[in-house]
């Protein structure tokens, strides 16, 4: 007997709020993903017409790696000019060869991208990992997977337009400028992309400038797959580039993924032309967790609704509205959750949580953590340890907060989880539709009617049941209210590029 | 302590344990951590034989063994105990003499349980008077599909006490319960009613152990715990063959329970053939070859 408890008394709880210990006895050791076979060259040029080519100003921007803060590479400032000449190369293709060749040779080339991107599929895990701090296990198993599906969903499309719109004979827009964000470089790029040259468009895209590497990986991959100079074009920059697009008198259609505030710039500088456009912006997802929920399993949804990604999710469940009931409980169990959770190295195949993607992105969620104690929030983090080095932040949970703190009301875009409680559905489907946002939802409960019930009143794009962050090629994505306008996935995605 | 009203059920949602075992297998165990799994996983093992075909001289051989799994690599663990029918307890009894691993019995009508209570009792009985440090029992698994549930627990409650000093493992037979609910309430029962270790399969029935059931065991483990500051152990048996299993099984206690139950005091496999296959690939580890199963003995 006196052997036990002195083998228990060695064990230590890994946070003042657990009774467990999940350090002692076994530690993981590091899987480093090999990474020396994926290729970064020193600099980069833009992508158009068909060419890798100087920037008119000769003007390049550095490249950092936020787990290290090392800087990787450089890449080219697209000017007006650049732009001008990208705008031109798409048209020429657009009028050319793209309008002549049949949907089913689109459909073809298409396929072919989405064949060569799953061979090349590790290499660019690897480098969407270096260059914007996900873990590798999900740029390989979730980003990358999802981005040769959506190639493929489309790629189908190509010759099938008249089933998708029956009655109609769809004509593409001509010209897209598209303008993406960096929480999933290449899947938004396969979300823009896909569906636009399916429906027979020609492209000018935009990675954002901290997350251009896959971008112009994918852009040698275009020129490898032979596809018709000018209908892929890829020109890099920041927030100047991106104003060059919006404003470009020769561009039918804008495709923008980003911030709300950007969003409504864009938006204005649009107001008055025939441009259309689509936008997907950010959000303030709620989890709604009844006390006849799953409770284990709803837990594991609220990590991967919040944590997953470093919460950078447009569509982040990033409020838990929790029935009062059972809100010590839920509590209990995702603090002990979140000490098994690893944060590290994203090139290590264990870390669940990677680095931020940029300082400016840190400064930021920091500020949001200050904020959130100024205004009377108490704080929980996770006890893991972070490396010295890089951009890192714990998972953090505020508590004793309410519908009027800005840091449930503003979109933080960081690991970050409000929780409040609720007693009744009604009060329950009020507060999560008490934001301007109206993106992402998601409801826990066993019961399937309240499901039913609960997720039609909510005011959002999407409702995710007993689940969440779930993506699929078929599956129209996008928002309510300041989320966005416009949808992308499924038949839906492929309207946004038809004109009429 | 008052007992939970076991005609409630709690939701469990089978989509998402199975989500979170997969992401719980994708953890990439290298190096020293690997090492220390297999050897962990080896020092767990209730090395099993329950045939009809059992005889003191299989029983023997397989306590043999049990004592030296594989006399080429020095400073291997020794498993954790020897589980046998009631009638080779002794055998394994003399054999294991002097040594630390402890022989575990089934009883209780194993497999089935379908004998009258009496019989059962005097089964566990028998088994515990020749020396068995373990007993590994089964449920009525009729009576709870019926929603006896008071009957099931009061026969746990009558064979622990039958047990006195020996431990108690409640066999659950996770594949005759069906559901992830049923397994849960089950769990509950059995821990409420004074089971020392809940245990998934009898080995005869398929399917035995998986993981998605192992993990809600695991997480009604850790309810009880929070609620009673009792720890119970747990035992997956049958079907874990390879050692890749055994360090997946150990990765989902790790990030449920923690390290308290990272020991054979809390855990087990109960298992055949997984023995070789860890000492296959401790083997591969510290030499870095694989070598051929005849160099492993086959007992």
């Amino acid at each position: 007997m006196s052997n036990t408890e002195t083998k228990e008394a060695t064990y230590k709880p890994t946070s003042p709020n657990s009774k467990l210990d999940f350090e002692s006895v076994w530690e993981y050791a590091p899987a480093p993903q090999d990474s020396d076979f994926a290729e970064v060259k020193d600099r980069y040029e833009l992508f158009i017409g068909g060419k890798f080519v100087k920037p008119s100003k000769g003007r390049y921007f550095k490249s950092t790696n936020p787990a290290t803060e090392e800087e990787i590479t450089e890449f080219a400032e697209a000017t007006q000019k650049d732009i001008d000449k990208a705008v031109k190369a798409a048209r020429k293709a657009y009028e050319g060869e793209w309008s002549r060749i049949s949907a089913k040779e689109r459909g073809k080339y298409i396929y072919r991208i989405a064949r060569m991107l799953q061979e090349r599929a590790r290499e660019f895990a690897v480098l969407e990992s270096m260059d914007g701090g996900k873990p590798i296990r999900e740029s390989r198993d979730v980003d990358i997977p999802l981005v040769a599906a959506y190639f493929f969903y489309y790629a189908g499309w190509a010759d099938k337009l008249e089933y998708a719109f029956p009655g109609k004979k769809p004509v593409p827009y001509g010209v897209c400028g598209q303008i993406i964000p960096w929480n999933f470089p290449l899947l938004m790029l396969a979300w823009k992309i896909a569906p636009a040259l399916a429906t027979g468009n020609t492209v000018v895209l935009k990675p954002a400038e901290t997350t251009s590497l896959t971008a112009l990986k994918f852009a040698e991959l275009v020129k490898d797959c032979g596809l018709p100079d000018g209908v892929i074009n890829i020109v890099t920059g920041a927030g100047q580039t991106g104003a060059e697009i919006v404003n470009h008198q020769d561009i039918d259609k804008i495709a923008f993924t980003g911030s709300t505030n950007v969003g409504k710039i864009i938006q204005k500088s649009l107001a008055g032309t025939d441009k259309k456009y689509t936008l997907e912006l950010g959000g303030k997802g709620a989890l709604v967790i009844f006390e006849d929920a799953p409770i284990d399993q709803a837990v594991e949804g609220i990590i991967n609704a919040i944590y997953f990604n470093q919460g950078h999710v447009c569509c982040a469940g990033s409020r838990l509205l929790v029935q009062e009931g059972v809100a010590d409980k839920v509590i209990q169990k995702l603090k002990d959750r979140l000490e098994t959770l690893i944060v590290g190295d994203p090139l290590d195949k264990n870390t669940d949580v990677g680095a931020i993607n940029s300082k400016e992105q840190f400064e930021t969620v920091n500020k949001y953590l200050e904020l959130g104690v100024e205004e009377g929030a108490d704080i929980y983090q996770a006890k893991c340890s972070i490396p010295e080095n890089g951009y890192f932040i714990r998972p953090t949970l505020f508590t004793n907060v309410s519908q009027s703190n800005r840091v449930v009301q503003e979109e933080i875009f960081g690991p970050v989880l409000t929780v409040q409680t609720f007693r009744t559905a009604d009060e329950g489907i009020d507060k999560a539709n008490n934001t301007p946002y109206g993106l992402a939802n998601g409801v826990w409960t066993d019961k399937g009617s309240k499901i039913f019930k609960v997720g039609s009143k909510m005011r959002s794009g999407v409702v995710w049941a007993n689940t969440y962050n779930k993506f699929d090629p078929t599956s129209p994505f996008g928002g309510y209210k300041e989320s966005g306008v416009g949808r992308e996935g499924g038949m839906h995605g492929l309207a946004a590029y038809i004109r009429n | 302590m008052k007992h939970p009203d076991f005609n409630q059920t709690i939701p469990i949602d089978e989509v998402g344990v199975t989500e979170r075992v997969a992401r719980l297998n994708s953890r990439s165990i290298k190096k020293d951590s690997k090492v220390q799994a297999l050897k962990l996983a080896l020092s767990m093992i209730d090395h099993t034989t329950l045939e009809g075909s059992d005889s003191p001289g299989k029983v023997i051989q397989l306590c043999k063994k049990a004592r030296q799994p594989h006399p080429a690599i020095p400073d291997l663990p020794t498993v954790a105990a020897v589980c046998v029918y009631p009638r080779m307890v002794s055998v394994a009894k003399k054999e294991l003499k002097g040594t630390d691993i402890n022989v575990a019995s089934v009883a209780t009508a194993f497999p089935s349980g379908q004998a009258p209570l009496f019989m059962r009792l005097e089964d566990t009985k028998f088994a515990v008077s020749e020396g068995a440090d373990e007993i590994d029992m089964v449920i009525s698994r009729g009576a709870f599909l019926n929603g006896e549930f008071n009957l099931v627990f009061d026969e746990i409650a009558a064979v622990k006490e039958a047990c006195g000093e020996a431990h108690l493992k409640v066999i659950l037979e996770t594949g005759e319960l069906h559901t992830l609910e049923n397994v849960r309430k089950a769990s509950d029962l059995a821990m409420h009613a004074g089971a020392d270790f809940i245990k998934t399969s009898t080995g005869k029935v398929s399917p035995a152990a998986t993981q998605p059931v192992t993990l809600v065991m695991l997480e009604a483990i850790r309810d009880f715990y929070y609620k009673t500051d009792k720890m119970i152990g747990m035992k997956p048996a049958g079907g874990i063959r390879t050692a890749k299993q055994a360090i997946q099984y150990l990765v989902i206690v790790k990030e449920t329970l923690g390290a308290a139950w990272l020991n054979k005091k809390y855990f087990r496999f109960g298992a055949s053939s997984l023995t070789n296959d860890l000492l296959m690939q401790i083997v591969k580890q510290e030499t870095g070859h694989y070598q051929s199963l005849d160099y492993f003995s086959n007992d």
